[in-house]
């Protein structure tokens, strides 16, 4: 009998096992970004900007360059390093409270400046590294180590819908907002993704895709749990979907 | 019906559970054994239903999947 490989590990992945815990969302898009690095043939040129966060290591676990910024300064590093380069493939990869909450100027200005730059940007409405405490994104009522009663709109404001936030800036070319709780949504992301890099390929622009993620840990949720809790609570707020597409 | 298996890198699985509701013909249960990490992991129960659908790997988080498709030797 013969054997004919239809799925495997991408080459982008380096060996080493990632840090991030059992069926957490980061590990599933730091996948398929290497397959879609593999797909488009763009290994030896793509630079990613990894966050403080829980992917703070991410330049560990892909087989290409990666470099580090301050916390929420990831567009803005991408931003040098792509008008110096702009032969490179260059996308930022940020949690929500590195994008939307230190980080709020920093990616508004670049997706407002046009930089043709890619971001992908991780929502799991809490701060997962430092143990779970209220996001800009944290949905009303939601209970986190800093908000133990939920999420009091009145004192802590509304939950901020990043995606419908930067639709109106004349900078940003594309915006879709995904899931990655089953396999086909996962499919789903990854052609979202896909398009976010062949837009920076083809100078469309700025694309930005949001990524509805779990944080099984400090949801304290089996990963089958809290995607259930991504498709019925969080997904509700933040609704799937392409919300611009200018080409 | 096409055939198939997979391979699973015992030392990547985490034991998330995410694939096992991902395969439609009940090939993949949680097993006794632990990895080199401590965690519980999955295996494949090679029961000759596998159709290398490939949602396994699609899912699973860790990229510890390998789907293979079985082809007659003369295919
Ligand atoms: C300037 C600065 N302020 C605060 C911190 C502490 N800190 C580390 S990670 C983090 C939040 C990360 O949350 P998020 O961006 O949502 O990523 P996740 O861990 O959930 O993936 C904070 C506040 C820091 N490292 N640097
Ligand atoms: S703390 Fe949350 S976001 Fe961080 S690796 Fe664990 S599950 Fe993922």
């Amino acid at each position: 009998m013969k054997e004919k490989v239809l799925y495997k590990r991408p080459v982008a992945l380096s060996e080493k096992p990632f840090s991030y815990c059992p069926g957490c969302t980061h590990s599933t898009i730091h996948k398929l970004i290497a397959e879609i690095v593999d797909e488009l043939g763009i290994r030896e040129k793509t630079i990613g900007v990894a966050p403080v966060g829980c992917a703070v290591f991410a330049y560990d676990f892909w087989n290409f360059d990666v470099t580090e910024a301050a916390h929420g300064r990831a567009p803005v590093v991408a931003t040098a390093i792509k008008r110096i380069m702009p032969e490179k493939v260059v996308f930022s990869y940020q949690g929500d409270g590195d994008l939307a909450s230190i980080g709020m100027a920093e990616i508004i200005h670049t997706a407002n400046r046009g930089e043709n730059l890619t971001v992908i940007f991780i929502n799991n409405t809490n701060y997962g590294m430092t143990g779970g405490q209220m996001a800009p994104t944290t949905l009303a009522k939601q209970v986190t180590t800093t908000s133990p009663l939920g999420r009091d709109v009145k004192t802590s404001g509304y939950p901020i819908r990043m995606s419908e936030l930067l639709l109106p800036l004349q900078g940003v070319k594309y915006i879709e907002r995904v899931k990655a709780t089953d396999a086909i949504s996962i499919i789903r992301t990854k052609k979202a993704i896909k398009k976010a890099f062949m837009n920076q390929i083809t100078h469309v622009g700025f694309s930005f895709i949001e990524v509805l993620s779990n944080c099984p840990t400090n949801w304290k949720k089996d990963p089958v749990e809290s995607n259930k809790w991504v498709d019925e609570t969080m997904a509700e707020f933040f609704q799937i979907g392409k919300i611009k597409d200018i080409q | 019906m096409r055939k198939g298996k997979i391979k699973i890198d015992e030392n990547r699985c985490k034991g998330c559970k995410l694939c096992i509701p991902e395969c439609k013909v009940d090939e993949i249960r949680m097993s006794t054994k632990s990895n080199k990490y401590g965690y519980n992991i999955v295996e494949f129960r090679a029961a000759n239903r596998c159709n290398a659908c490939t949602l396994c790997a699609i899912v699973c988080p860790e990229a510890a999947i390998e789907v293979f498709e079985l082809l007659e030797d003369d295919k």
